[in-house]
């Protein structure tokens, strides 16, 4: 089997210690604006928490029915944590054992989790937009209240920009640092 | 040709006399003034400016340069608008010895300071009638504590400090016997006294304590300032109707060439108050303080306040005669100039700090006032500043050597120089000056960009509303050689005195909503589940929450006429200003006014049966017209069980 070159062994640890980030800084961002709220209200969204101006966003969409957000309603907040920290120690395994096979199967565990996490964020986002109470005191025919994934989205009065924070653009970087260095093994080992 | 001639002729005539018609104060204004107090909508103002209320016993705030109404803060006046005076925690703040006053007379203002400047914390304000001295606090723009002054009545040489806010003054207008004596009128000179209280103020808290009160013979106190820098230890009080007058004293008070400025050395007093020189006597006074923590304010009756005799006190107390009533006593920034200001008198006499002190080592003194030395008036003068105008009023200074006076005759502000005393410029007013304010004016540090002067009379200014016009406030730039009038606004009650300051001192202090985790009043409701009514005899508690949109309990049932219901309505918002009100059918007082993270309770003793609504008074949102109950009130011994909820519909009752 084919081991690692000296540039793979140095994306793993590049990788582990983006994905560190994610326990020191916010993953994403929710900004949100409107006339009367001149300053913004901003929502951060940790691994392992949702914090900001989540209590006075629940107050504000209790008139359109929208569910409030309690950080106890996520079970996301137990498991992300758990598979990044399981996916770390599987690098630091990748790296002992040092070899491409490994570093490729690593890789797709990481596209997976990625393709996964986004997918689940999405599906809570559209749950929180359109779940709404049918005996909500504002109702706008045909209006859904789903944030945009990614981006700029207007939502009644306010203006919603969604958007990675510090530890969302790390884990993009990891990313981005994880497929350049398989497509750069692979090519190592198809030319000699 | 002739014909054309005449009709030239009549034109020539009618234009010469309209130029010969008085000036008026149509064309006073001259320049881009509008652009210069034009604050662009999103903009801020630059200043904040602190106003007297005057009768109205409340402070209310401008922005500088624009002059729009910010704020008004409730002080020694009930307030229906936000419930001050009349719910449960504010009630305690109107305490005096006389019973709740709901009313004053608030005239002077003084800003906190640290070494001779500004420092943002607390303002303080004066009530004449009903002697007190109130602290505001400046990071939530509310009255925090009041302190009656005991043998004292017209409390208007008050509330000046030292450089340190180590003391706050109230000194007497009124002089009245010490204690409740009854005697006769006519003992005026045997048993009628003024005092100079000294209000010392904690350091950190605010908190305020009647440290000493100096008995003075009986006169009018009228005005006072601290000395700053070189004169740091002084205190200087201007006093009129030293001929001990007891009746008609336009005539019999204003007859003496001079009066005094009376000179306090409030070191050697505070010296002399320590090491026992001083009488304690008893004295009741109400001193009222709101805790932030129990969100309530509360009433101590104080027993006995600390005197000092000047007899007993060598060296603490001397006389400066000045001419002729004298009114404001001002300290210049450097403290050196102490300006009084004889309101009838045709000059204004400039008094030298050094001179003070050289004629006190070589006692140059022209005699005694009741045993205290009066120090010879060319001995303590630096000069007088000639012909400035009719009836000196107060000075204030820009810092660059220069004082302005308000003639209150001449209806005028006058620029002048403190060195050599020359005239530089002066403004008219409209109308009848009183007080003049530049933001930092009496402290070291002078901010010199704007004056604002505060009239008396408004006549002509506005629109007419009928024989009462409201009182106003005019704003000059004083950053060049000539003042420049910019603005006039319109100001609620009488714009007595003024304080300024620069906008950024404290516009990043305030507080935006109270935290609800720290909220230990004893009513509070935390949450809606936490919400419950409970009799006790005839008294029943309604603990009530607000947020938008709803109020808990809205259904009540189970009052009767003759009881006494409190609502303590907790708001459980915590976002800034979002603030709800309450307010229930025929209530005999107000409504409250309740800021997020706080609980208010009213009282409401209902005296007939019915239906009484309830509702939000302050529009706080979209469903705020949504934000109401009912409290059902039942004939006295009828068989209503109490039944209270929300959103849980109690089954119909048959009607009995
Ligand atoms: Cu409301």
């Amino acid at each position: 089997m084919k081991k690692l070159t000296k540039s793979g062994k140095i994306s793993i640890i590049a990788v582990i210690v983006l994905l560190v980030s994610l326990w020191l800084f916010p993953m994403w961002q929710i900004d949100l604006r409107a006339p009367q709220y001149p300053g913004g209200l901003s929502m951060k969204i940790w691994i392992n928490d949702v914090k900001g101006d989540v209590d006075i966003i629940n107050g504000l969409n209790h008139y359109i029915g929208m569910s409030t957000i309690h950080k106890r309603d996520f079970p996301e907040f137990v498991f992300l944590p758990t598979t990044l920290l399981i996916f770390m120690m599987l690098g630091m395994v990748v790296l002992f054992l040092n070899k491409k096979v490994g570093y490729y199967l690593w890789a797709g565990a990481f596209t997976f989790i990625a393709i996964f996490s986004f997918y689940d964020f999405y599906k809570w986002e559209y749950n929180y937009g359109h779940n709404l109470d049918p005996a909500a005191p504002i109702k706008v025919p045909g209006m859904s209240y789903q944030p945009p994934l990614f981006g700029y989205k207007k939502l009644l009065n306010f203006e919603v920009l969604s958007q990675p924070d510090i530890a969302g653009w790390c884990y993009i970087c990891a990313g981005v640092i994880l497929v350049a260095a398989t497509i750069y093994e692979w090519k190592k080992s198809v030319t000699p | 040709m002739k014909r054309a001639l005449i009709t030239l002729c009549a034109v020539a005539a009618v234009a010469s006399l309209q130029s010969c018609k008085m000036k008026t104060a149509d064309s006073v204004v001259s320049g881009d003034a509008a652009s210069r107090v034009y604050v662009a909508p999103g903009k801020y103002d630059e200043f904040y400016n602190f106003v007297s209320g005057g009768f109205s016993g409340n402070v209310t705030v401008y922005g500088l340069p624009s002059g729009r109404l910010i704020k008004t803060i409730p002080v020694f006046s009930v307030f229906p608008e936000n419930g001050y005076g009349y719910s449960e925690e504010t009630k305690a703040m109107l305490n005096t010895t006389n019973g709740k006053v709901d009313w004053d007379d608030q005239h002077h203002l003084e800003l906190s300071q640290t070494n001779g400047k500004q420092d943002g914390r607390w303002l303080f304000a004066n009530a004449n009638n009903t002697p007190r001295v109130a602290r505001i606090d400046l990071t939530n723009f509310r009255t925090q504590e009041i302190l009656q002054i005991p043998n004292s009545a017209g409390n208007h040489s008050s509330p000046f400090t030292t450089e340190n806010t180590e003391y706050v003054v109230a000194g007497t207008r009124f002089s009245v016997p010490l204690g409740d004596a009854d005697v006769p009128i006519s003992s005026f000179k045997k048993n009628f006294k003024s005092t100079a209280s000294f209000i010392s103020v904690d350091k950190n808290s605010g908190h305020m304590k009647i440290a000493f009160q100096i008995v003075l013979p009986g006169m009018n106190l009228d005005l006072s300032h601290a000395g700053k820098g070189p004169s740091h230890d002084w205190f200087f009080f201007s006093c009129y109707n030293t001929e001990q007058a007891y009746t008609m004293l336009e005539v019999n008070a204003s007859q003496k060439d001079k009066d005094f400025i009376v000179a306090v050395n409030w070191k050697k007093a505070e010296e002399y108050a320590k090491s026992g020189k001083g009488h304690i006597v008893p004295a009741s006074y109400a001193h009222n303080t709101f805790d932030e923590n129990t969100q309530k304010a509360s009433t101590v009756m104080e027993k006995d306040v600390l005197t000092l005799d000047p007899k007993d006190c060598p060296d603490m107390i001397y006389m400066i005669p000045c001419p002729k009533s004298p009114h404001g006593a001002d300290v210049d920034p450097t403290g050196e100039y102490i300006v009084g200001s004889g309101k009838l008198a045709a000059l204004i006499p400039v008094f030298s700090f050094d001179k003070i002190q050289t004629a006190i080592k070589n006692k140059s003194f022209e005699g005694d006032f009741y045993g205290i030395p009066v120090i010879k008036y060319e001995a303590a003068l630096h000069g007088e500043v000639k012909k400035p105008g009719l009836g000196p009023l107060h000075t204030e200074f820009d810092g660059k050597g220069n004082a302005y006076t308000s003639m209150f005759l001449s209806s005028e502000v006058v620029k002048w120089r403190l060195s050599d005393l020359q005239v530089l410029d002066r403004a008219p007013t409209y109308y009848s000056v009183g007080h003049i304010m530049i933001p930092g004016g009496d402290t070291r540090e002078p901010s010199g960009k704007y004056l604002v002067a505060y009239d008396k009379i408004t006549k002509d200014r506005y629109l007419p509303t009928g024989p009462e016009l409201c009182q106003s406030a005019q704003l000059y730039d004083i950053t060049g050689d000539k003042m420049q009038l910019l603005l006039d606004f319109p100001t609620t009650g009488e714009p007595h005195y003024g304080q300024g300051l620069p906008a950024s001192m404290i516009k990043d202090k305030q507080v935006k909503y109270f935290d609800i985790n720290k909220n230990h009043n004893e009513f509070v409701s935390m949450g809606e589940k936490k919400t419950k009514v409970v009799r006790t005899g005839n008294r029943v508690d309604v603990y009530m929450t607000a947020i938008r949109s709803h109020l808990t309990p809205d259904n009540i049932e189970g009052v009767f006429v003759g009881d006494e219901v409190y609502f303590h309505v907790t708001n459980l918002e915590q976002d800034w200003d979002i603030p709800h009100g309450f307010a229930i059918k025929n209530s005999p007082s107000v409504d409250l006014l309740i800021m997020p993270g706080e609980t208010q309770s009213i009282k409401f003793s209902p005296v007939k049966q019915g239906i009484y609504p309830f509702y939000c008074t302050d529009f706080c949102s979209a469903l705020h017209q949504e934000m109401s109950g009912y409290l059902r009130v039942s004939p006295k011994g009828a068989n209503v069980p109490l039944k209270f909820g929300s959103g849980v519909i109690a089954p119909e009752t048959a009607a009995k």
